[in-house]
């Protein structure tokens, strides 16, 4: 037996050939790992979950060969984000990285936020008038319209907008870095890249996205005072007074988590992919296309998610 | 955690002469088996010169040398310390002393030029008044012939430049040992003299122990103390210019050929 069996050595059999665990890309792939060598004599063949491959088409898949690798690319995902953690803790910090990267994530998605913030307001307050019309309540759209925004709307179109915006070029940007060598030649004159490229942007998204919903509901809510006080009798204080009669502070509670965990996964994808891209200008685009997908996909299921411990805490 | 009694480590040269000291690497990608029992010794101060068709794995040499990928087997030391055990604190220090200049620049597009000699400059070394940092970028700069494009992007650079200020920005770390990939590689005639010219310059100047990765024999010539050229995953042929090239062996001849006899005119 091999004495550096760790506990991520799941499966060792014996196999024709010689030694056949290799790891591919090196350090940066991923960093926990068997890195270990047996007498020339002895045959083994060990499979990992971790960054170590199998390419043998005589190695046996543990499941299958598709879920194996699903599995696989699951624990490097969450060894990314347990380095991440890792290095927000252990410090130092490059915080002139953290500003300029909090400043092209956050202030230049302004113009787009505010404009597509003021048009859901509005077009949100249009559209629910003529349901409260029958009923001759429309003095209730000023608190439906904020529940409406503050709990879901505000939240959802920040992240879904800044996972376009922000994300695909995150993850083009750090893929190319990785595709031109720029990412080894960072870690060749002995500057962590994690630390400069990884900590830095997740960072800055995990605190903009929340600002950004903030003010997104702000302009929001401007958007659907103008179309009550275009249609109906009102002024600025009364309509903000009703707009927060029916806000609670779990509504606020919940949505600010959302925005925190919209921006941590817009920040995290992003990163992951660019990090990890393959060769090529493909790569690139992969892993600005996969990052836009991916952290839509995972905005909705943690939506799903939230909302549904909100409502039980309600 | 390697088994003793497969590697010979008895064979390493004792002294700490060598820079480099490589014995039986392997390295292998998939199917691929690129290093196949490579032995090479970079003896301090002395330019070797690594020759080889594309694709079989001179990259990859230098690439495990600095870390940047894991051998699957073999030892290398760097300085006198196996590479294979160290952390990550240690590599962090191993790499101060360590240049490498890549095949394709790898400079930071986001930056400027001064920025980008700056960047390992000032995560490595604590404390540095603005006045130094400007002293040393402009030093090192003035040293490769390109002061004047201190405040320019890189992609506004020609392709020579860029390699050249690739190679600025490792000289700025002072190291000991520089890993050049292809420094020559599409670059004109002139240029290619030029760069062989500051390769020369950064081993007297700096006292580096260098290895040189090249397809131009021209550029082989002016700058290898010792030449080693690798075939089918191993060194074949070690030694000097003429020694590796007095060889019969096709391959070898063929590499010559094209250099210095087919084409001349
Ligand atoms: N990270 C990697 N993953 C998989 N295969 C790789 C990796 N790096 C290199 N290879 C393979 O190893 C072989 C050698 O690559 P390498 O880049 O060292 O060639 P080279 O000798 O530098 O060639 P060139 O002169 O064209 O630069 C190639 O076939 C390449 O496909
Ligand atoms: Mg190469």
């Amino acid at each position: 037996m091999p004495e550096c069996i760790g506990w991520h050595v799941i499966f060792i059999t014996n196999s024709r050939g010689r030694q056949t665990h290799k790891r591919e890309g090196g350090q940066s792939v991923c960093g926990a790992v068997v890195a270990c060598h047996f007498p020339e004599n002895q045959v083994q063949t060990i499979r990992t979950l971790t960054g170590v491959r199998m390419s043998s088409s005589a190695n046996k898949p543990v499941i299958s060969k598709k879920i194996d690798s699903h599995l696989l690319s699951l624990y490097e995902a969450f060894h990314f984000m347990g380095r991440f953690f890792r290095e927000v803790v252990r410090g130092p910090f490059e915080f002139q990285e953290l500003v300029r990267q909090c400043y092209q994530i956050g202030y230049r998605s302004l113009p787009l936020i505010s404009l597509t913030g003021f048009i859901t307001g509005m077009v949100f307050t249009k559209q629910s008038r003529p349901s409260l019309m029958e009923f001759g309540a429309t003095s209730w759209l000023p608190s439906l319209v904020s529940i409406a925004i503050v709990r879901a709307l505000a939240p959802l179109i920040t992240s879904l907008i800044s996972a376009g915006r922000v994300g695909s070029s995150i993850g083009a940007e750090l893929g190319s870095m990785r595709v031109t060598e720029q990412i080894d030649a960072m870690e060749v004159s002995a500057v962590n890249p994690f630390r400069f490229l990884v900590v830095t942007r997740v960072l800055a998204t995990t605190i903009s996205i929340p600002i950004l919903s903030f003010y997104c509901a702000i302009v929001g809510l401007m958007g659907s005072f103008l179309d009550v006080a275009l249609n109906e009798e009102t002024n600025i204080v009364a309509f903000f007074e009703s707009a927060f009669e029916q806000i609670t502070f779990l509504d606020i509670g919940s949505a600010l988590v959302k925005a925190v965990a919209y921006g941590f996964t817009i920040g995290m994808v992003g990163c992951y992919k660019g990090y990890n891209a393959g060769q090529g200008t493909q790569g690139v685009g992969r892993a600005a296309n996969t990052s836009v997908v991916l952290s839509m996909f995972l905005i909705f299921l943690e939506e799903v998610a939230i909302v549904q411990v909100t409502n039980w805490i309600r | 955690m390697i088994d003793k009694s497969t590697q010979p480590e008895s064979s390493l040269p004792a002294n700490t002469e060598m820079a480099i000291s490589i014995r039986e690497l392997y390295k292998s990608f998939g199917d691929l088996h690129v290093l196949r029992g490579v032995d090479l010794d970079v003896p301090k101060g002395k330019n070797v010169v690594v020759l080889g068709r594309s694709g079989t794995g001179k990259s990859v040499l230098i690439k495990i040398i600095s870390g940047l990928l894991t051998a699957d087997r073999g030892i290398v030391k760097v300085l006198g310390t196996e590479v294979s055990r160290l952390n990550e604190k240690q590599w962090r220090e191993l790499r101060l002393k360590i240049g490498f200049s890549f095949q394709n620049s790898a400079l930071y597009d986001s930056m400027t030029v001064r920025e980008n000699l700056e960047f390992p400059l000032v995560r490595n070394v604590k404390n540095l008044s603005r006045a130094e940092i400007n002293k040393s970028v402009e030093e090192v700069l003035d040293s490769v012939g390109l002061l004047r494009t201190i405040n320019q992007m890189p992609s506004e650079l020609s392709g020579g430049q860029r390699k050249r200020i690739g190679i600025a920005r490792t000289l700025i770390m002072n190291p000991e040992i520089m890993l050049y990939d292809e420094p020559t590689a599409g670059l004109d005639p002139t240029t290619c003299i030029e760069i062989n010219e500051l390769i020369n310059e950064v081993k007297e100047r700096y006292h580096t122990s260098s290895i040189l990765i090249t397809h131009d024999l021209t550029c082989a010539k002016m700058t290898g103390d010792k030449l080693a050229m690798l075939l089918d995953g191993k060194f074949v042929r070690q030694g000097t210019f003429d020694e590796v090239f007095a060889s019969d062996e096709e391959q070898i001849r063929s590499f010559y050929n094209y250099n210095f006899t087919e084409n001349k005119v």
